[in-house]
């Protein structure tokens, strides 16, 4: 199954992650912290973010930290403003439109 | 007049709402007519080609995007509910030039209200993967659309001179 970005953000538990790395960078134990769930819940989550490569794993000594992928988050933004930018034009295009056809109903 | 877009990226809903100087009868002819459709729909230099529209529950309108060079991407809009001149409702998906559909669509919600001669339509579009949107801006529009809008002002002043 092919993980995108979307994925990612649709569970709240997951938002919060993101939320919380995004500040730092934090270990699975630290994140467990914060959430009324076990740590294998918060795991699997790092898993799915992970596989979304929303997140990315640095090694310090015996510790894994999490931190967030920023450019990632971004692309979200970003298609979503190219949508908006589709339907601009679109109805741009469509007041042009209307206007064009009352004006040839006056002049008939 | 303003367009209004909000996105919810939890309810993975987008609302585009637009009011319209002009009265309900002409905007709703434009978005369920298919000659009138083709003329707005698809942002230029793209252009909308209808191949079926049978606008009534049931029917659907399966349709082109044709870019510059000729490329074409279809789509069907599946119509499932029809108050008219109020709201229609239509399952929308990707499909091939033989009508397979892409698989998952979206599920979109128009809504038609006037007043005072001004013509409000909001549009409520239910994505199942928000991944759909990505698809949609792969069509390639968006860099052909901004050169569009610069020449839009002059042709819009020649258009009321006329």
């Amino acid at each position: 199954m092919r993980r995108d970005v979307f994925q990612a953000i649709a569970d709240p538990t997951r938002r919060a992650i993101i939320a919380l790395i995004a500040v730092q960078a934090m270990t699975p134990n630290a994140l467990a912290e914060h959430f009324d769930t076990t740590r294998q819940a918060v795991s699997k989550h790092l898993r799915v973010l992970t596989e979304c490569e929303m997140v990315k794993q640095d090694q310090q000594g015996r510790e894994i930290y999490y931190r967030l992928e920023i450019e990632k988050m971004k692309e979200i933004d970003k298609w979503l403003e190219q949508y908006r930018e589709i339907w601009e034009a679109r109805y741009r295009q469509l007041d042009e439109l209307l206007s064009t056809i009352k004006k040839e109903k006056k002049e008939k | 007049m303003e367009m209004d877009f909000v996105v919810d990226k939890e309810a993975k809903t987008v609302s585009i709402t637009k009011e319209f100087a002009f009265g309900l009868d002409l905007v709703w002819d434009a978005y369920t007519k298919p000659e009138l459709l083709d003329q707005w729909w698809a942002p230029k230099p793209w252009m909308s080609r209808t191949k079926v529209l049978d606008f009534k529950v049931g029917g659907r309108r399966f349709y082109a995007m044709v870019s510059p060079e000729g490329d074409e991407r279809w789509a069907v809009q599946k119509y499932t509910s029809i108050t008219p001149k109020t709201n229609f409702k239509l399952f929308n998906a990707f499909a091939d030039k033989n009508e397979n559909l892409e698989l998952p669509g979206s599920d979109w919600d128009f809504n038609f209200s006037e007043q005072d001669g001004t013509t409000k339509v909001s549009i409520s579009i239910y994505n199942e993967s928000l991944e759909r949107l990505e698809r949609m801006i792969e069509f390639g529009f968006v860099e052909g659309t901004k050169m569009q809008l610069n020449n839009l002002e002059e042709l819009l002043t020649r258009l009321s001179q006329s």
